[in-house]
């Protein structure tokens, strides 16, 4: 186990003000107190209720990546669309550019961001540390501004609600999937916690 | 580099401001394609009709439903300039190296980088339409070339906003706790 420099001592992530740690009490928030931004947390059972999050949030991608989002009945017609159906629909007029957008925004971000957790955390459980720890870490990182659930979830009932004028429209399951996906995945991103992270890996052989 | 993860270290992002202002000028001039241009054609048995962002707020707005015309109009009107706005004033204030109101930049940035996001509601909502209402005959909608030119501002305004420095706002600020440095 390496003994870190100076222990006591962090830079705030926004500011760079150095000051000195304190301990927390279970969830209990650092802040800066120059500019306010978080420091650092203490989540309880952050590992356990992270890993929870995650597999279920995993099994809602794949129902509602699965099932129809929207169907429209018109005059004996019928159509329903999946989110991959958006893409192939933007992608066959020629919108590739925008049809990628929404395919990385909303299918392929996500994807990442729950199967880097789930390599993390699961080995972690079980008393293991999984190779590549820190390329993981920072791809979570990275992901995280490009996922998209929440604003697509938005975009689906403004469409419906446009929808509702011009025919009837059915809701699917996969609708009901991402908006339990949604609060999902702000449950384990508001339970994640890298530095816990980082200190089991230390402990561990 | 860092001696727990491997990552490199720099004591500043590099190339910030240079890269943040290269990426605001590119996302503005793509700003007036996006709202010059459709987002969305619909075509049925009684015509063709194209609309634009701003097109699509007042058709929302006239046809009734008045608050979705303001969520839509707050989504791809207010945000995107707000967001473009306040990283050209946090820019240059960081260039200048301004000392005024550090606090309410810092808070500006963060809810900067919290909104921008919800711009892509518009384009979803094409994809969507896109998908949905092709009955043939009857009516199809597809997404216009504007959607290409708004999707691509969303980006670089993300973009700009993560080459951001944070900590360049403070650095021309007196540190309370210098003498804890190094």
């Amino acid at each position: 186990m390496k003994k870190p420099l100076r222990p006591s001592l962090i830079a705030c992530r926004e500011c760079d003000l150095l000051q000195r740690a304190v301990v927390l009490t279970e969830g209990g928030t650092a802040c800066c107190p120059r500019c306010d931004a978080v420091l650092y947390r203490k989540i309880p059972d952050s590992l356990d209720r992270t890993l929870a999050y995650a597999l279920a949030a995993a099994v809602l991608f794949v129902i509602a990546n699965t099932f129809p989002i929207l169907g429209l009945d018109s005059q004996g017609n019928h159509t329903s669309t999946t989110v991959f159906g958006t893409v192939r629909a933007l992608h066959a007029t020629g919108m590739s550019a925008v049809a990628a957008l929404v395919f990385v925004t909303t299918i392929l971000i996500p994807a990442i961001d729950l199967a880097a957790l789930l390599y993390l955390l699961v080995p972690l459980r079980l008393g293991r540390v999984p190779p590549g720890v820190p390329a993981m870490l920072r791809l979570v990182q990275a992901a995280k501004p490009w996922g998209m659930v929440e604003v697509f979830l938005l975009g689906m009932l403004v469409s419906l609600v446009k929808l509702a004028h011009l025919a009837s429209v059915h809701t699917g399951v996969a609708l009901w999937s991402f908006a339990a996906l949604m609060l999902l995945l702000a449950a384990t991103a508001a339970s994640f916690d890298a530095q816990g992270i980082w200190a089991r890996v230390r402990v561990l052989p | 580099m860092c001696r727990r993860c491997g990552a490199r270290l720099h004591p500043r992002k590099p190339g910030s401001v240079a890269r943040t202002s290269a990426l605001l000028i590119s996302a503005y001039l793509l700003y007036i394609p996006a709202n010059v241009l459709p987002v969305m054609e619909t075509g049925s048995l009684f015509g063709a009709q194209t609309d634009t962002i701003m097109s699509g707020v007042v058709f929302l707005f006239v046809t009734g439903s008045w608050p979705l015309a303001a969520l839509i109009f707050f989504a791809s009107v207010v945000v995107p300039l707000a967001k473009l706005s306040a990283l050209t004033v946090l820019t240059v204030s960081v260039q200048r190296r301004a000392t005024w109101a550090p606090g309410w930049r810092a808070r500006l940035f963060r809810i900067v980088t919290f909104i921008g996001r919800w711009s892509m509601v518009d384009i979803f909502v094409a994809a969507i339409l896109a998908a949905l209402v092709q009955f043939q005959t009857l009516a199809t909608i597809r997404a216009g070339p504007g959607a290409i030119a708004f999707g691509a501002v969303v980006v670089l305004t993300m973009f700009a906003a993560e080459t951001f420095d944070p900590r360049l706002i403070w650095d021309p600020i007196e540190d309370p706790i210098e003498e804890g440095r190094g």
